[in-house]
């Protein structure tokens, strides 16, 4: 085929293998930065034009516009521009810049909630239909909730669980679009569904039948929104600014129907990167102009927004979409898959300024090119927005074409897919093993009504027979609610595009998860190690705790306390798996929270490590603040004893440096902070947020946050823009360990 | 030299100053000088801190190894004045070369002595530390007393011992504006850092007032309370006074 002239292999030419095609076609670069170019004029009028509307949209509190009448599908809108003539790459979520588009069919009443807290109001007839006539997922979740489980959620002992909102975390394999053009993808789900049951209907083949109609009409949607943009993507892709044209497309039909809690793009750099060395090779293009296509796509993936409540906002912290993009790694046969253009998606943070989309994730591995890790502290350094994740780790278990959904979950780019699971909050868990199941905040009986502890001094041995009991409660309920979360997101709000762009035979993963482990761990600890005395209020339910005693904390690299933290995890896992999945999913857990670990810490009464009720968690499975006080490799180890292999869904460990503690000149900091990387990936630490920062530069950007439109700082496992945090969470970042060291 | 028992103020697991790559930094406990400007006068005295043996020191080094490893670092005591422990250090030193980690002394040669007692125990160390980062305060001999309670004769003499022992070093020296700034000791200094062998870098270690607060949490009156960290421009002239470039 002609598009595919000077293309290498043949595997990925006879049936669907995007990996094949990158490993038989990519050029390693193991070269340093020197080839990059800055921006070009047009790029910079279309980034002026973006920052004149974020600015415009934060004067106007957070919304500029706002769809009320027209519900967002492949289709639905009419082609939107920034400037139609300059743009290389094109495509808007709505026909309008920055205008949000509106996503009902997670639930009607989160819609209409999130247009009125900003002065909008969904069209009358809209919300009817959705109301009476056409259900949605949140009604269907909670047709099937049981009282048990709502009360659980109301008392936050399961919490964010998307049951009223978009559950993301799916990543189409959006390169398929360039690689194969949409009718060979039509092609290849006819053949699927000519061979999918044969007079033998049972529930399952039924729904895989219906699914893979819904897919297929996706995909001609998919042709019909390019069309409309004049581009006929039927075909494949046949120069680079085509294959990122035809993949933005493919990214951009699935987030115009879907409100996903993170939307993430995959592991797109090296793919592209084929074929911009083609045109390279063949003179069709120059570096200036393929690093102009990149920042046009990047600044389109920056554009994404999405309607969604103050309250949301809250929970995650901003106002994220998670386009995250997996950067590197290596292949199963040794070669790190580093290209040009894995430098000049970083770049972008230099053409464009750092930002916190999409979310730049590097997998990082001992192996990587030295010049490639070198830069990439280098811009750690210099705009924060890098999160790292172990690609030593992961690739034995998903291979080499993963990519990072949201902030650390692998998944075999359009092989797997995950039903997100929010997660569950341990501390509050230890709590109602010492209350009997009654919650310490709202007095009511949440959990199972045992025996409460009654003695003066809490005893280890007691505790953790109690708690055991308590977590295989709550490891049953929990799973259970989100069984049938994933039933009725299936049943209302499927997500057709994104899995007609996966293989049709697919392993799923049931992602539960974590809050409080540190919390609980120092809990523990001080139980054993101290002397903790509970003081309860008139209904015997410990509202406070007494510590006399000093006692390890987690976060010091003391076995003591780093045992117990790993033992909580294998516990949970191991009762969340004694509970069947729905669709025969796999279960995994993460220890990762967001920032989410504020609204977490108000949710949850004072605890026996002595954090006081409403204080914040630490984020993901970070020390507490301030009490990891042996430096900052004591703290990352005690994180990196946390085994992944219990915890695949990943573990989010937050980092925040000030410059000078890094090193006293520029290379000094780049050769540490390398250091820091290649010594945490070999003691097996999974992810790794890295910010690099003065604490007066935020001080100053909360009482001037006009003067720091693009302040990015990484907080567990994603990044946002400081200025868009509540001040309740600034401070929380503030206070945050600071790793400084005279 | 079974289970010596080392006195430490304190560990630091990312030192990233105190020699070269990542660092695992040992605060030792006691020193002999009262140095004015002092960041860690909470290690001064000698009896005070936490009882480890090299054993315990050496675990918790070993496990970050991979750290020292990727960042060419290893592990470096300071204090404190670590040369009041060599029985310790000997110890402690010779089970790291075992386990291939980079040795390193940050000291300010206070208690270097002539005496062969001393000679004999200290070249035992040298045998297994790979980098001395030696602090020269002041080349002027009175103002080093005042500055440090104590004269700097045998701190220059430590430093021509390394220097004919063919020990690597580097020499560090605080810049305190009015008090280690003036152009003519500089100059004297730069001249006497010349005459020295394996000088592999030569710092300035710009005043801060970072330590002020442990001098006030320990009851103490802080002696440079009017005094401000250097500007960069005097940074930059007692860089060219000590001749850094030459050394790097």
């Amino acid at each position: 085929m002609e598009k595919w002239k000077g293309f290498q292999g043949n595997v990925w030419k006879e049936e669907i293998d995007v990996r094949d095609f990158i490993l038989t076609n990519y050029s390693l670069y193991e070269g340093d930065e020197a080839f990059l170019e800055g921006p070009t004029e047009a790029t910079q009028f279309l980034w002026n034009q973006v920052m004149a509307l974020a600015k415009l949209e934060r004067e106007r509190g957070g919304v500029l516009d706002m769809d009320t009448r027209i519900v967002s599908t492949i289709t639905s809108h009419d082609p939107g521009y920034l400037d139609k003539d300059e743009e290389k790459i094109v495509g808007l979520q709505t026909d309008k810049p920055f205008k949000r588009s509106l996503q009902p069919f997670g639930g009607i009443r989160m819609a209409e909630v999130s247009a009125k807290a900003y002065g909008y109001e969904i069209d009358k007839e809209i919300s009817s239909i959705f109301r009476d006539w056409r259900k949605t997922h949140n009604q269907g979740v909670f047709d099937a909730y049981t009282d048990e489980m709502r009360k659980a959620r109301r008392s936050g002992i399961i919490t964010g669980l998307p049951d009223s909102y978009g559950r993301g975390r799916i990543i189409g394999d959006y390169r398929r679009v360039a690689l194969y053009g949409v009718d060979r993808l039509i092609a290849e789900k006819q053949k699927d569904l000519r061979n999918t049951g044969l007079r033998s209907m049972s529930d399952d083949v039924i729904r895989a039948r219906e699914e893979l109609n819904e897919q297929i009409r996706a995909l001609q949607d998919l042709k019909q929104m390019a069309q409309s943009y004049g581009f006929d993507i039927s075909e494949p892709a046949s120069t680079a600014q085509e294959a990122f044209q035809w993949l933005y497309f493919g990214y951009l039909a699935a987030i115009k129907e879907q409100n996903g809690a993170a939307m993430s793009l995959g592991r797109t750099s090296t793919f592209l990167d084929i074929y911009v060395e083609r045109d390279l090779n063949e003179g069709r293009i120059t570096e200036k102009e393929a690093q102009e296509i990149v920042d046009h796509f990047i600044i389109k993936l920056r554009m994404v927004q999405f309607a969604r409540t103050p309250e949301y906002n809250e929970l995650f912290s901003g106002d994220p979409t998670w386009v995250t993009e997996s950067i590197g790694g290596v292949s199963e046969d040794g070669r790190a898959l580093v290209t040009k253009n894995s430098f000049r998606f970083l770049h972008t943070l230099t053409n464009l300024g750092p930002a916190p989309e999409p979310n730049l994730t590097v997998l990082w591995s001992k192996r990587l090119p030295k010049a490639f890790k070198r830069y990439c502290a280098k811009m750690s350094i210099e705009s924060s927005a890098i999160q790292y994740e172990n690609d030593d780790i992961m690739r034995p278990e998903w291979g080499d074409d993963y990519g990072i959904a949201c902030c650390v979950s692998a998944m075999r780019i359009g092989k797997q897919m995950q039903f997100f699971g929010a997660r569950a909050n341990l501390a509050k868990t230890l709590l109602y093993a010492i209350n009997g199941g009654k919650d310490e905040k709202s007095k009511v009986q949440v959990g199972p009504n045992y025996e409460p502890i009654t003695s003066d001094v809490l005893d280890y041995d007691e505790v953790m027979e109690k708690y055991d009991q308590m977590m295989e409660w709550l490891a049953g309920l929990y799973l259970n609610t989100l069984n049938v979360i994933h039933y009725m997101h299936d049943k209302y709000s499927y997500e057709r595009l994104e899995m007609a762009l996966h293989d049709t035979e697919i392993l799923r993963t049931m992602a539960t998860g974590i809050a409080g482990l540190s919390v609980a761990a120092d809990s523990l600890s001080a139980i054993k190690y101290a002397v903790v005395t509970p003081i309860r209020d008139e209904n015997g339910i410990a509202v406070d705790f007494n510590i006399t005693g000093d006692f390890p904390k987690y976060g010091n690299n003391d076995d003591r306390v780093d045992r117990i933290a790993v033992d909580l995890v294998k516990r949970f896992m191991t009762k969340v798996k004694k509970h069947p999945a729905y669709r025969g999913a796999k279960h995994t857990t993460s220890v990762l929270t967001i920032t989410s670990n504020v609204v977490y810490g108000k949710k949850t009464g004072t605890t026996p490590d002595g954090r006081k009720a409403g204080e914040p968690f630490a984020p993901g499975a970070n020390p507490m603040h301030g009490r990891d006080t042996k430096g900052a490799l004591a703290s990352l180890s005690s994180v990196a004893k946390i085994p992944y292999s219990y915890s695949l869904d990943g573990i989010s460990n937050t980092f925040s440096i000030i410059p000078s503690a890094l090193g006293k000149s520029p290379e000094d900091q780049y050769q540490n902070l390398v250091g820091m990387l290649d010594g945490y990936v070999m003691k097996k630490g999974h992810h790794l947020n890295v910010n690099v920062f003065r604490r007066e530069t935020l001080l100053d950007a909360m009482e001037h946050p006009e003067q720091y439109p693009q302040l990015t700082i990484r907080v567990s496992g994603y990044a946002v823009n400081f200025i868009k945090l509540t001040r309740e969470q600034q401070l929380d970042v503030i206070h945050r360990t600071m790793h400084a060291m005279m | 030299m079974k289970n010596v028992i080392g006195r430490i103020h304190s560990t630091e697991s990312f030192g990233s100053v105190d020699g070269p790559g990542i660092r695992f930094v040992v605060f030792m406990q006691g020193c002999v000088l009262r140095c004015q400007y002092c960041h860690n006068p909470d290690t001064w005295k000698v009896n005070e801190g936490i009882e480890v043996t090299a054993d315990e020191i050496l675990s918790e080094a070993l496990s970050y190894k991979p750290f020292m490893d990727a960042s060419g670092g290893g592990l470096t005591v300071s204090g404190g004045e670590p040369l009041m422990q060599i029985p310790f250090l000997i110890e402690l030193f010779t089970k790291c070369k075992e386990q291939g980690i980079h040795t390193t002394i940050d000291t300010s040669g206070g208690v270097f002595s002539g005496e062969p007692h001393f000679i004999e125990r200290f070249e035992t160390l040298l045998q297994v530390t790979d980098l001395v980062l030696l602090d020269l305060k002041q080349i002027n001999n009175l103002k080093h007393q005042q500055l440090t309670g104590k004269t700097n004769d045998h701190i220059l003499q430590m430093a021509r011992f390394l220097s004919s022992h063919k020990q690597d070093m580097w020499i560090r020296h605080v810049l305190v504006p009015g008090i280690s700034d003036d152009e003519d000791d500089l100059q004297e200094l730069g001249d006497f850092i010349a005459t020295l062998k394996h000088v592999k870098k030569v710092e300035i270690l710009p005043y801060h007032t970072m330590g002020v607060y442990k001098w006030e949490k320990l009851g103490l009156v802080y002696p440079l309370q009017d005094v401000q960290p250097p500007s960069s421009e005097s940074i930059k002239q007692a860089e060219k006074y000590l001749r850094v470039e030459s050394y790097n």
